[in-house]
């Protein structure tokens, strides 16, 4: 019995962790180029209620992702003109984004009442039942949908993109260091658009895991519950890394399916404080961890190409 | 077809700013396998100049010839296909990327992957043929600065530059890593390469260039050959009027009054190294004491520890017979000119008049009863600005937007004004022109007559030469020899810099 819930809660880590992964991934591409993108929660928020609206009319998974991803191009495009081409503050863009995003959202979802009483499709699971009834195993992973599978294998292709390849160089080069990215004859804004709009991308996939992953429903307000915001604090704790900050994305999605499951105990505490409990880990994570990171050295200042 | 002479020629360049005219018709020309120096102060439009060339800016008219065919420049990339290759003063490298990354960063090619083998192959073959040594696998943030350099140059001869910009490449060398330089530079001009050497270290200039053309407040004063040139006429072109900065004669010291005594100081640096090992030192009033050594040997540390910024880990020091603990907040006793004036001497972004108080902005007349005296403030500043020459359009601009020389004298106001008892000058001509350089130069002269004890840490040793009336040098944390300021000369001096004790005089 005592196993059960262990078991179940490795699983429930797992389904947590991918939306966060997929986030991850992409501010660890948009922070590296300098850039923070505190537009994420808003933006996975959107790519949240997309998939479902998108997988509710089509009926198609596939054509979701795809839309899902056009809007995290559009959205990660619009932040990046702001912030990059127009100089605005990052703290207050991300927030206008946020904000945006939230009354977008509900709006939107009140609208489409009629999803609101069905299910729509989700990711399917790729392994056949025989390998799901696999003790342990088969619970934990074989019987994950394909969306926590290519999540969790995503942060390695991140770490070849970013260490191995010429884009990835350059990416981490602006950041560092933009005016030595111009001087080699890059073109520092384009990098840095590519790099916010790759975030924006992941971002609103991570959005659409979280409601197409399993669930397969969007509750209006507090969808996403600030996953967005863990998981800039995961890519600081990670320290701009890809595996690292996957471990982070990891421990915050263990602690989260952790509190669930505790509330489901009927514990003493009151489930508001085992709410907390996720925050209050990257909180500490962060103190602990954020000293011993390098920070790129213009993140989240804006690029002034006159300036030499 | 004939082989073009020039390998660059730029006619009646002019570049305007919003309210300034950087460049004015300046022309120059550089022919192949030739040093050509461009000289001129800080603000002349050097940089400028060589940022139009690099297709930084563009210019508003003017011509650039390549190999005696029109060209136009639109961005670096371009600049770099021309065989263009630029050393900045401030090094464009990404200081967390190792060496090869460096290198590689930018260079087009078609593969997706970084492919570094090659490159790591073609390096290393360059750093054989100029015999500029580096690792390729280091992060670029653990070489010395002078091995920087050696990458800059190296990033622009991997990109097969035919001209090659140096901007003030010798400010970070030690005196061995310049001859290094030079020793690159005529191998480089012996394959047909040509190079523009920028600086205001006239003696450099004099000893490396074929020709220089020197430029001031935008404009050409004029092109001559260096075996013309002297440095005291390339002085005077430069600044427009006579200058030096040699020594002058003084008065013989009176008495010796000692005011700053240290007794066995020790200290860590940043790093937890000890930085300063058992460290003796008086200055007495009225003398200006020399500090020479190569940086990084402790002076960062010996500053620090007499302003109070730093704490001992063990031993005394004494202004007066005051410990400094209990007096660095009083400008009576300490005048305290920083290494960076930027970084710890000035706050950027606020004004003249606020960098003038800063110091005792909380003190009458400046505030009372909790509040700013804006009145007092205003004419302190304006009194200030009179009485040490800063140009600035008026006291309320940020400091940022004066040229180096007059963050100086502002830093100058502000330390000295109080008449303290000692003077602790860190590099106070660190990145000053000629004109500024003399000007800091009168400054600490006229401290000097008025009795004050001068600590003056430095790694030109010209100007330790000429200031000083004791020197001493540092290695290591440790005074390796002290010299008299008349009778040292260089070659002594360079001796205890690289660590070999002087000989027993008998």
């Amino acid at each position: 019995m005592s196993y059960d819930i262990i078991f179940s809660w490795l699983q429930a880590t797992l389904r947590w962790s991918a939306p966060l992964l997929l986030v991850a991934v992409g501010e660890i591409f948009s922070e590296r180029s300098g850039i923070i993108n505190m537009g994420i929660e808003g933006i996975m928020l959107c790519g949240a209620l997309c998939g479902i609206a998108a997988s509710f009319y089509s009926q198609n998974i596939l054509v979701a992702v795809l839309a899902t991803i056009a809007l995290g191009a559009i959205m990660g495009l619009a932040v990046a003109y702001l912030t990059v081409s127009r100089r605005t503050n990052q703290v207050v863009t991300g927030l206008m984004v946020n904000m945006l995003a939230t009354g977008a959202t509900n709006l939107l979802f009140a609208m489409m009442s009629e999803t609101r009483s069905t299910r729509v499709g989700t990711f399917p699971i790729i392994f056949p039942q025989a390998m799901q009834k696999i003790p342990v195993l088969g619970e934990i992973f074989f019987c994950q949908p394909i969306s926590t599978w290519i999540a969790f294998i995503l942060p390695f292709i991140a770490a070849v993109v970013l260490y191995k390849t010429k884009w990835g160089l350059n990416v981490r080069a602006v950041g560092d260091h933009p005016q030595a990215v111009a001087t080699a004859g890059l073109s520092v804004i384009k990098i840095k658009y590519q790099a916010v709009i790759c975030s924006g991308i992941f971002a609103a996939l991570g959005g659409c895991v979280l409601t197409l992953g399993e669930v397969g429903y969007f509750a209006s307000g507090g969808m996403t519950g600030g996953r967005g915001f863990i998981v800039m604090a995961a890519v600081v704790v990670g320290g701009w890394d890809p595996l690292r900050t996957a471990i982070a994305c990891i421990i915050f999605g263990a602690a989260d399916a952790a509190q669930l499951r505790l509330q489901g105990m009927g514990s003493v505490i009151p489930y508001q404080f085992l709410q907390m409990l996720p925050y209050l880990i990257t909180v500490v994570a962060l103190t602990g961890m954020v000293k011993s990171s390098h920070v790129p050295k213009t993140w989240g200042a804006a690029y002034d190409p006159d300036s030499h | 077809m004939e082989e073009p002479k020039f390998a660059l020629q730029m006619t009646d360049i002019t570049k305007r700013f919003p309210g300034v005219l950087a460049n004015d018709r300046i022309s120059l020309d550089c022919k192949k396998g030739e040093v050509l120096g461009l000289l001129g102060e800080n603000g002349a439009g050097k940089t400028t100049l060589m940022n139009v060339l690099y297709g930084m800016h563009q210019p508003d008219s003017g011509k650039i010839l390549i190999n005696e065919k029109e060209v136009e420049i639109t961005s670096p990339s371009k600049a770099i296909e021309l065989g263009i290759g630029m050393v900045h003063q401030h090094f464009k490298l990404v200081e967390t990327l190792t060496v090869l990354e460096n290198i590689v960063l930018g260079i087009p090619s078609n593969k997706v992957f970084l492919d570094l083998e090659p490159i790591r192959r073609r390096l290393l073959e360059l750093c054989q043929e100029y015999e500029l040594y580096v690792d390729p696998d280091a992060e670029v943030w653990k070489l010395p600065v002078g091995q920087q350099q050696w990458v800059e140059i190296l990033k622009a001869l991997y990109r097969n530059a035919q001209v090659l910009v140096l901007d003030e490449p010798t400010a970070v060398l030690t005196p061995s890593e310049s001859d290094q330089l030079c020793r690159a530079i005529r191998r480089l001009t012996s394959e047909g390469r040509s190079i523009i050497f920028i600086s205001h270290k006239l003696r450099e200039v004099v000893e490396i260039t074929d020709r220089v053309t020197i430029i001031r407040d935008g404009k050409l004063v004029g092109t001559i050959p260096t075996s013309e040139a002297t440095q005291a006429k390339l002085a005077h072109m430069m600044v427009g009027r006579p200058v030096s900065i040699d020594r002058r004669s003084r008065p013989a010291l009176q008495q010796k009054k000692p005011v700053l005594v240290m007794k066995d100081v020790n200290a860590l640096d940043e790093r937890g190294i000890q930085a300063l090992k058992n460290f003796n030192l008086t200055v007495h009033a009225g003398e200006i004491v020399g500090v020479a050594g190569v940086d990084g040997n402790g002076q960062k540390e010996l500053a620090e520890c007499i302003s109070g910024l730093k704490k001992p880990v063990s031993g005394t020091i004494s202004v007066n017979d005051t410990l400094i603990t209990d007096v660095v907040a009083d400008p009576k006793f300490i005048g305290f000119i920083p290494e960076d004036r930027q970084k710890t001497g000035l706050v950027m972004d606020f004004s003249v008049a606020e960098n003038l108080i800063i110091k005792e902005y909380d003190k009458e007349p400046y505030a009372e009863k909790r509040l700013l005296n804006l009145q007092n403030i205003k004419e302190h500043a304006q009194d200030m600005i009179k009485k040490y020459g800063i140009k600035t359009p008026t006291d309320t601009v940020k400091v940022s937007t004066l040229s180096g020389g007059n963050q100086q004298k502002v830093i100058i106001a502000r330390e000295l004004d109080s008449e303290p008892i000692l003077d602790i000058a860190c590099h106070p001509t660190r990145g000053l022109d000629m004109g500024a350089v003399a000007g800091v130069h009168d400054v600490l002269m006229k401290e000097r007559e008025r009795g004050a004890a001068v600590l003056f840490v430095s790694a030109e040793l010209q100007e330790i030469l000429a200031l000083s009336d004791r020197i001493i040098v540092l290695f290591r944390g440790e005074i390796m020899g002290e010299v008299d300021g008349d009778t040292a000369d260089a070659f002594t001096i360079g001796q205890l810099m690289l660590g070999q004790a002087l000989e027993e005089k008998t």
